[in-house]
């Protein structure tokens, strides 16, 4: 039985933890300033809600519970230092105070988020940072997604937190007139998130595939809580369109041409083109509207099987104003590929640097060389590709096409 | 700095290499990884080993020679080859050995190479 009630208990903690962590860490450094402070005061109070609740009950504010709990345990941190004396939460002041406790706090993440993207904190970092003062990641999960050992991650994530306290970085809600300046920066951590989930193909990657579903949340987060800007409305659009597509990949690749569109999440699609719509009406175009309106004419195209590449191709003039990349720059040979043939498509790659240990580069390389017939020089670009490639769902795809070259040829 | 990337694969993979309808993509997957290291200047040498079967395991002790059939311990996934590579830091080498087929179906340690005295 109290094995039972210890796991009730457990999975309230944990729940309540979950859909608070951000909230409850970012009211908690909006008055002490210290990040790693609120977090420990937050980890704390989870230990005492662990000890307390199977005993006692699941308190029925759980949040207020643990926010009086951290700040009791911020508050014993201060005191610990400095007198050097250890003392226990007291759970029955906990309850009252909790039950004290108005109904409402104010909703600091925003300001989370901002002081995630100081400029004491190297570019590297702040997504990683983000995911774990808002979302609550272990440096473990982080250093997966980012391909960094544990220990140099967890190093990282202190050193930047030390820095945010030393810098003195507020974590309250910022003005309104501090909000776009800053936002290009928090939207672009927010899509780091969102790209390393679906670089990833679902069910190959488990760590990065679930990351997918943070950043959504991350997005959702942003969009919610800048509700007179365009561009985060833009960005929960893109992320809406290519999470839309996961269900068609399940445990393989396939080309957006190759995928089942009828398995394709249509509500997401829907939300992420009214998105668009309403961004459009505020009529502040940028970067991130123009991407999720490349994948919502992508995504149309595929289902009604007739891509509009002149669209396309105007949207990625535009988006290679707004924002150049070398991603942007092969998808829009991609685009170059439809409209004016594989010669006019490999000068346009031939004329991108430091491409040569870009996958999708020599993907599109072997596409417009099959194109016009180049067999031996398609397999070529084909095995870069495949060296090239972290992913064994996107290695096997490619080794499959290899094949089919080689046998042609 | 060199490092040395250390790809361990496991007994379904070792089956791959003889297996008609995987062999294909099983040497089409590593032949492109190291032409790839090759063609980014970051190779310096490697090696692909037979299956673990084929290996026989030495030791000498003050009683004697022992020579044992087999690897030198049971383990789920044994090593099936290996790079070694020079590029700037840690950091680039995870990069390139995230790459190596075997991150996906076991594991691949990177590891700097001991610099030798003198």
């Amino acid at each position: 039985m109290i094995g039972a009630a210890e796991d009730a208990a457990r999975a309230a903690a944990e729940r309540a933890v979950r859909a608070a962590y951000g909230r409850l860490v970012a009211l908690l450094a909006a008055r002490s300033r210290d990040l790693a402070g609120a977090e420990d005061a937050l980890s704390e109070a989870l230990r005492a809600a662990l000890e307390s609740w199977p005993r006692r009950g699941v308190p029925d504010r759980p949040e207020a519970w643990l926010m009086t709990a951290a700040r009791r345990a911020a508050g014993h941190a201060r005191a610990r230092a400095a007198t050097a004396e250890a003392a226990l939460p007291d759970l029955t002041r906990i309850a009252e105070e909790a039950d004290a406790m108005p109904d409402a706090y104010p909703d600091h993440r925003l300001g989370l988020l901002f002081a995630c993207v100081h400029p004491a904190i190297d570019r590297g970092t702040q997504t990683p940072l983000m995911l774990q003062a808002v979302l609550g990641l272990s440096a473990e999960r982080i250093a997966g997604a980012f391909l960094i050992s544990p220990a140099a991650m967890g190093q990282r994530l202190a050193r930047a937190k030390a820095r945010l306290r030393e810098a003195g970085a507020r974590f309250s809600r910022p003005e309104p007139d501090e909000i776009a300046p800053h936002l290009p920066q928090v939207m672009e951590a927010v899509l780091a998130a969102a790209a390393l989930g679906w670089e990833a193909v679902p069910g190959s990657d488990p760590g990065r595939a679930d990351l997918a579903a943070e950043a959504l949340f991350l997005a959702e987060l942003l969009a919610d809580l800048t509700p007179e800007e365009a561009e985060p409305k833009g960005l929960l659009a893109l992320v809406l369109h290519i999470r839309a597509r996961e269900p068609a990949r399940a445990q393989r690749y396939l080309a957006l041409s190759e995928q089942d569109t009828g398995l394709w999440d249509h509500r997401m699609i829907d939300r992420a083109d009214l998105l668009l719509a309403e961004a459009g009406a505020m009529g502040r175009f940028g970067r991130f509207q123009c991407e999720a309106a490349i994948q919502s004419v992508h995504s149309e195209g595929a289902m009604l099987g007739r891509t509009n590449w002149p669209a396309l191709a105007t949207l990625h003039a535009a988006l290679s104003r707004l924002s150049p990349s070398l991603g942007g720059q092969v998808a829009a040979a991609a685009v170059t590929l439809e409209l004016d043939g594989p010669p006019a498509a490999l000068s346009a790659l031939d004329a991108l640097a430091g491409a040569e240990t870009y996958q999708p580069w020599w993907a599109l390389r072997a596409e417009a060389l099959a194109r016009q017939g180049d067999r031996a020089g398609q397999a070529e670009a084909l095995r870069r590709a495949i060296g090239l490639t972290e992913d064994a769902a996107l290695r096997a795809w490619l080794a499959a096409r290899l094949a089919q070259a080689s046998q042609r040829s | 700095m060199q490092f040395t990337i250390l790809c361990y694969e496991t007994p379904a993979d070792f089956a791959r290499r003889d297996n008609p309808a995987e062999a294909g993509a099983y040497w089409a997957g590593w032949s492109a990884y190291g032409a790839t290291l090759a063609q980014a200047g970051v190779f310096v040498s490697g090696a692909g080993l037979l299956p673990p079967a084929t290996a026989v395991t030495v030791r000498t002790r003050p009683a004697g020679r022992t020579v044992q059939d087999g690897p030198f311990a049971e383990v789920k996934e044994h090593l099936g080859g290996f790079f070694v590579i020079e590029v700037p830091d840690f950091e680039t080498a995870l990069d390139w050995a995230a790459k190596a087929p075997s991150s996906a179906s076991a594991s691949t340690e990177v590891r700097p190479v001991l610099a030798m005295p003198g």
